[in-house]
């Protein structure tokens, strides 16, 4: 082995980054573009669970002190009134699930409509009836309290979005661009060359290693000096996991460059791990209540292990130890993947 | 002293195709030796097995009387016919990569005086010409100082005058005495080049030699051509050997003297007339009963 060649083919790879500037600019904009939309949508507002159609009222989110609706269902948090001028107009969007409930405004007995496939309608009706419970009932019940600091959907959803930016930058940027090299016979020349197969892929793997803790410097910061991302744990910590997790998808990604000589059929197998990766990885919603085989299977992705460690660290403030399940499988990962790239690596 | 290269009934074999068949050459140091052939005749094939880039079905190579180790990549030089290199750098970017990837390195000046790259170093290689191109993929096989340098179609798509230009940077080569191995499908290219010539045809050798002892060996002597309409108004019956091509006569006289007085003595009008020394062309057209560009 050969630092050198190593250290020559690593700065070759990140000339070819940083001078390719739309595709350089791309990969801090579609994160931080992500980042912001969903700040935007999400971030600024109180989180609702249940829209409730009130009328006749005027259109739009109602203030709950102008209308006469039953006084539990006032004082329940999380919900939306929205106005609608007559019933029909309410009870249409209902019939669309467009809101969960209709209440007509006035005096008990109060009337209201449910559409019987929504399960939020369900839910909704059982608060409606649980605030006109006479007050023994609720005595019945003992409350207890944890203290938990509030988590937006924006410090949950943030470090998903890196996750995915780095999983798609990791999988493309190693799978594809090598296939690319191969196809068009760039390999084919480095062959001739002393480089060996593991110079090559090392320099390629360190290149995008650098270039993804790079990109993930970039974005984290700049979004955070915008959003204020509330982070329990310790930031290098964290650091040190997204690295880790950069390792394997890296590790991956050149498992997928091993063979392939077309970019069309290798555009696909990335689509075909990527795609069932974001989804099932809790990059935007979490897998709690999916079946058990579901919960199972997510986790042979190191998008999975790579995300709970770093939620476990950023929204619960585990230290490395807390995480060191996770970071053990991303290493284990990581070996097992570049093992497998390394015998299945050709340059033809 | 053994050849620098040699090479024992090679085979290459591809599913139903044989691509190289029992192919055996040995090459002395210091020599350039083509490999001349059409296009699927097997020299790319044939080339490539022997850089390492392939692997052969069968046969024997030896580098210096040995068999290739490891270390015969830093001896070798490669221009590809098709190739691409590492996006987004410069040529001069580029030379310094592959520099770094050997041993031992040729200094960057000189490449670049000896390729005559000086006015587009500084360009990505994207952006040059097909001339410059080619002028550049030869600095880069020259990049570890090879002992044995190996050009596929080095003029293939370039225009005459880049043509001749890359010949003269070939020769200057030739000159500090470098071993040369070149495949082409241009006969005037291995006239030019070559000290020996190999003729492959459907993956086999037909033919080799020094170019001058194939086309003496091969072919019949000088063909003096006239158009037909010229040959018609002869004053009598020729007797030379000839053959009718359409608007063209090509007579094929054993004596070239006795061929011009006849054709005087006939009173056939010779302002027209050309005279064709046979070339490396009319020996595979005598061997194959093909054009080489066919």
């Amino acid at each position: 082995m050969a630092i050198k060649r190593i250290w020559v083919m690593f700065k070759a790879r990140n000339y070819e980054f940083f001078r390719d500037k739309a595709s350089f600019g791309w990969n801090f904009l579609f994160p931080f573009l992500l980042v912001a939309g969903f700040g935007i949508l999400f971030g600024a507002r109180e989180y609702v669970e249940y829209k409730i159609g009130v009328f006749p009222a005027p259109p739009g989110t109602l203030d709950t002190a102008a209308i006469e609706i039953p006084e539990g269902l006032k004082t329940t948090r999380f919900l939306q009134f929205v106005g609608f001028a007559s019933q029909e107009a309410a009870v249409a969007k209902l019939r669309h699930h467009k809101i969960d409930l209709v209440i007509q405004a006035g005096p008990a007995p109060h009337l209201y409509w449910v559409s019987d496939s929504s399960h939020k309608g369900y839910l909704v009706e059982k608060i409606l009836q649980a605030g006109l419970m006479p007050p023994e009932i609720p005595a019945a019940f003992r409350k207890g309290r944890v203290a938990s600091a509030p988590i937006r959907y924006i410090d949950w959803l943030f470090p998903g979005i890196l996750a995915m930016n780095m999983m798609f930058s990791a999988l493309w940027g190693v799978g594809y661009v090598v296939v690319r090299y191969r196809k068009n016979g760039t390999l084919r020349r480095l062959k001739a060359t002393p480089l060996t197969a593991f110079e090559y892929l090392s320099a390629q793997m360190l290149s995008r290693l650098f270039l993804l803790m790079f990109t993930l410097a970039v974005v984290w910061f700049g979004c955070d000096l915008i959003f204020e991302f509330n982070v329990l744990g310790s930031l290098a910590d964290i650091f040190l996991m997204f690295f880790l997790g950069s390792l394997s998808l890296t590790a991956l990604g050149l498992v997928l460059a091993a063979r392939g000589v077309s970019e069309e059929f290798t555009t696909g197998i990335l689509n075909f791990i990527s795609w069932p990766m974001m989804f099932l990885s809790e990059v935007w919603f979490s897998l709690e209540g999916a079946p058990e085989w579901v919960r199972q299977l997510s986790q042979i992705f190191p998008l999975t292990q790579l995300l709970q460690g770093i939620r476990k660290i950023t929204n619960d403030g585990a230290t490395l130890v807390e995480v060191l399940p996770e970071m053990g499988i991303l290493a284990g990962m990581t070996i097992l993947f570049l093992s497998v790239g390394a015998f299945l690596f050709s340059w033809d | 002293m053994p050849p620098i290269l040699e090479v024992r009934r090679l085979r290459k074999q591809y599913a139903d195709l044989m691509a190289v068949d029992d192919v055996s050459f040995s090459i002395p140091a210091g020599v350039c030796f083509g490999l001349l052939g059409p296009n699927g005749a097997g020299k790319t094939t044939t080339l490539e097995v022997i850089e390492g880039i392939l692997k052969p079905t069968a046969g024997d190579i030896l580098y210096k009387g040995q068999p290739r180790t490891a270390a015969f990549k830093n001896e070798i030089g490669i221009q590809f016919q098709h190739t691409a290199l590492l996006a987004m750098l410069t040529v001069q970017e580029t030379l310094q990569v592959f520099q770094s990837l050997y041993p031992a390195a040729e200094d960057l000046e000189h490449l670049v005086n000896r390729c005559q790259l000086g006015e587009f170093r500084h360009q990505r290689h994207e952006n040059i010409s097909g001339g410059q191109r080619q002028r550049f993929l030869l600095a880069l096989a020259l990049v570890n100082r090879p002992q044995l340098l190996f050009l596929d179609e080095p003029s293939t798509g370039l225009d005459p005058q880049a043509r001749h230009n890359l010949w003269d940077v070939v020769n200057q080569i030739k000159a500090d005495g470098k071993t040369i191995i070149l495949t082409t499908h241009y006969m005037e290219e291995a006239q030019q080049l070559c000290d020996t010539v190999a003729i492959m045809d459907h993956g086999r050798i037909i033919a080799q030699g020094a170019p001058e002892a194939l086309i003496r060996d091969h072919c019949e002597g000088v063909t003096v051509v006239l158009p037909r309409r010229r040959f018609t108004q002869a004053q009598g019956q020729p007797s030379l050997p000839y053959r009718i091509e359409g608007d063209t006569v090509r007579i094929l006289p054993a004596n070239i003297d006795d061929a011009l007085r006849e054709l005087m003595g006939l009173k056939i009008d010779l302002s027209e007339m050309t005279v064709q020394s046979p070339n490396l062309e009319h020996v595979f057209l005598n061997l194959t009963g093909r054009q080489l560009r066919e």
